[in-house]
């Protein structure tokens, strides 16, 4: 559901706009929605989700109505209607991913993070989910972290917890 | 050992640049293609290779192309797709990201063949580093003159752009990836019109799947003949297989058509046998669409020949005893494996993928969720298998697009095969929380782990 109440007003910056408009010329003329996924994939990597605001100034960008940003951002899993963590970690969880045990570690990150899926760590850290097949059925279980997508494949309970600190130090390290 | 056609150079280190790719003698088909053959006599050649769609359909590639039409003053279109979704299926991720020049490679001469100057290449959101990979290799080719305006002085000028999906199985089914190359959900549309009258912007266009389009390269290198001369049938050249699941060594193989399938598992060339010196339960060959096999007909037919690795062996006793080729996603079930949670979790794949459009997907695939998940966990009744059934039977061929009896194949096979374990859970609702049911009685014989 789009979030009316965490709305976040934003201004796309100058450098953004700069490279919407490299995706729009790779389209024929009048067929710029073509750029509507690529945008929002740009959109939420600068600001971690899309508030209605920023769809708003999307559809006022592509000369196109809010309803057709809205449509196709509640379609598409990988766009976040809500705030997350600044690290989400997505765990494949379909069925060949569960035959070398995704599901353990889905409830191994779970129980280390100490938030249900969907939730976001008291420090605004981490949030996890469960998604579907992400193409990588031999070297599960994976976890796929964005804006850039990095894989981890072949997870242990061990490199879960590897990974976490490693998050967490880098986050530290930013602050 | 088989021939390499499309990963045979998949070890050189530096086979992702473009410089190494070239050494290795790419970008020949596009010196070929653009400067001694006519866009008519490349399709002529992929007809003569009797290549099939690599995406899962398995459609004739050169049938496709031939359908493509030709209207004056109309732009015509390629868009790859690689969408990759599958559940069990890697390939096209592997050739992406370890030989993307192949890729570009068969797409300028695809593009070439149909007569199109902007091309697309339609990768799901989720492989971001692969759409940076395949960027730069474009912008490789691009610098070095085999891409963009006036290709190698011949004057066929072409764009290739790679465009990001957000997250949706649908859009592989090539109408839906379509729609959502257009900025909209991933809605199929109705056929006809088929893409090849109607389809980007409303133009003329060809989807090709990742693997197919980089096949067109070897067939263009050596002609359509050599390339038929590989495999078995009507189950031409190579074809990547990716194995997943409870094998020794999963990871993406490039076979030639025809390697059986005892082979394929139990060799160490391929699979090197089920891992942890369990036992074979079943197989899912070629995605998570297509029926799952029990361990007895795996390695064999219902007739009691040896299973090979085409599309028509796979397919030999229809649903009744048969499965698919496929997109080439090999999923391999160890005995610890639970029939009915893996087609719960399967089922719950399609309803969570559904796009909604059709009542008997968007609703049937939920009923079946919740049944299985009910069975599952202990709460199911015998009447519940029979009203799965029912449900998966009204679904297929009764939708737009192929989701629904992609979704009803998995829960009608698994019955078909495993309705034993089914009844186990409803006769047994504790013992079924507590342990497996192991190898279904008939999933003999067996064959050992190779010691």
């Amino acid at each position: 559901m789009l979030s009316i109440q965490e709305n976040q007003p934003v201004e796309f910056s100058a450098a953004l706009l700069e490279q919407f408009g490299e995706i729009v010329a790779r389209y024929p003329e009048n067929q710029q929605k073509s750029a509507l996924l690529p945008i929002l994939h740009l959109v939420q990597a600068e600001y971690g989700w899309l508030s209605t605001d920023s769809m708003d100034k999307v559809a006022a960008y592509l000369h196109i109505q809010a309803i057709e940003v809205y449509e196709v951002a509640t379609f598409y899993t990988m766009y976040f209607l809500k705030p997350q963590g600044k690290y989400m970690l997505e765990v494949c969880r379909t069925g060949p991913c569960c035959l070398v045990g995704a599901e353990k570690i889905m409830q191994h990150i779970e129980n280390r993070l100490g938030v249900k899926e969907g939730e976001i760590t008291a420090d605004g850290l981490f949030s996890w989910r469960g998604v579907e097949c992400m193409a990588a059925c031999g070297y599960g279980p994976v976890l796929q972290i964005g804006p850039e997508y990095t894989f981890y494949e072949n997870l242990t309970e061990k490199s879960v917890d590897e990974l976490i600190d490693t998050l967490r130090d880098k986050a530290k390290q930013q602050a | 050992m088989g021939r390499k056609l499309l990963l045979e150079h998949i070890n050189e280190p530096g086979i992702q640049t473009f410089d190494v790719y070239r050494q290795k003698g790419g970008y020949r088909a596009v010196e070929k293609a653009l400067k001694s053959m006519s866009p008519d006599d490349v399709v002529e050649e992929v007809k003569k290779s009797g290549l099939r769609g690599r995406g899962g359909a398995g459609f004739p590639t050169g049938m496709k192309w031939s359908f493509l039409a030709k209207p004056e003053g109309v732009p015509r279109y390629l868009v790859c797709n690689g969408d990759e979704s599958e559940p069990g299926t890697f390939k096209d991720r592997y050739l992406m990201t370890h030989i993307p020049h192949a890729l570009i490679e068969g797409m300028i001469v695809s593009s070439y063949a149909l007569g199109a100057n902007t091309s697309y290449i339609y990768v799901r959101g989720e492989m971001m580093p692969q759409i940076r990979i395949l960027e730069r290799a474009i912008a490789e080719t691009k610098a070095a003159g085999l891409l963009g305006k006036n290709i190698l002085g011949t004057g066929y000028d072409l764009e290739i752009y790679v465009q990001p999906g957000g997250g949706a199985y649908i859009c592989g089914e090539e109408t839906a990836l379509l729609e959502s190359l257009e900025g909209k959900r991933g809605n199929p549309r109705i056929k006809p019109p088929f893409p090849a009258v109607a389809g980007l912007y409303g133009c003329p266009t060809v989807v090709n799947n990742v693997e197919s389009i980089a096949s067109v390269v070897p067939i263009i290198n050596d002609g359509g003949e050599e390339y038929a001369k590989i495999g078995i049938e009507r189950s031409t050249g190579t074809k990547l297989i990716s194995a997943g699941g409870n094998v020794k060594n999963p990871g993406v193989y490039e076979i030639e058509l025809g390697v059986p399938v005892e082979e394929f598992i139990y060799s160490d060339e391929y699979c090197g046998g089920i891992a942890n010196g369990k036992r074979l339960k079943a197989l899912v060959a070629g995605g998570s669409s297509v029926p799952i096999l029990p361990a007895n007909l795996i390695s064999k037919t219902i007739n009691g020949d040896a299973r090979l690795m085409t599309y028509e062996s796979l397919a030999d006793g229809g649903f009744q005893t048969g499965t698919m080729m496929g997109s080439g996603g090999f999923i391999v079930f160890d005995e610890d494996q639970c029939i009915v949670r893996n087609t719960w979790n399967f089922t719950r794949f399609y309803h969570h993928e559904s796009c909604g459009q059709c009542s008997p997907c968007r609703e049937g695939t939920g009923w079946m969720e919740k049944v299985l998940y009910k069975i599952e966990h202990g709460q199911g009744s015998i009447a519940d298998i029979d009203l799965l059934w029912d449900i998966q039977r009204k679904i297929e061929g009764n939708t737009i697009c192929p989701l629904g009896d992609a979704a009803a194949w998995p829960v009608a096979a698994a019955i078909r095969h495993f309705r034993d374990e089914f009844e186990w859970h409803v006769l047994h609702p504790e013992e079924s929380q507590s342990r497996n049911y192991g190898l279904a009685h008939y999933a003999d014989p067996i064959k050992p782990v190779a010691q």
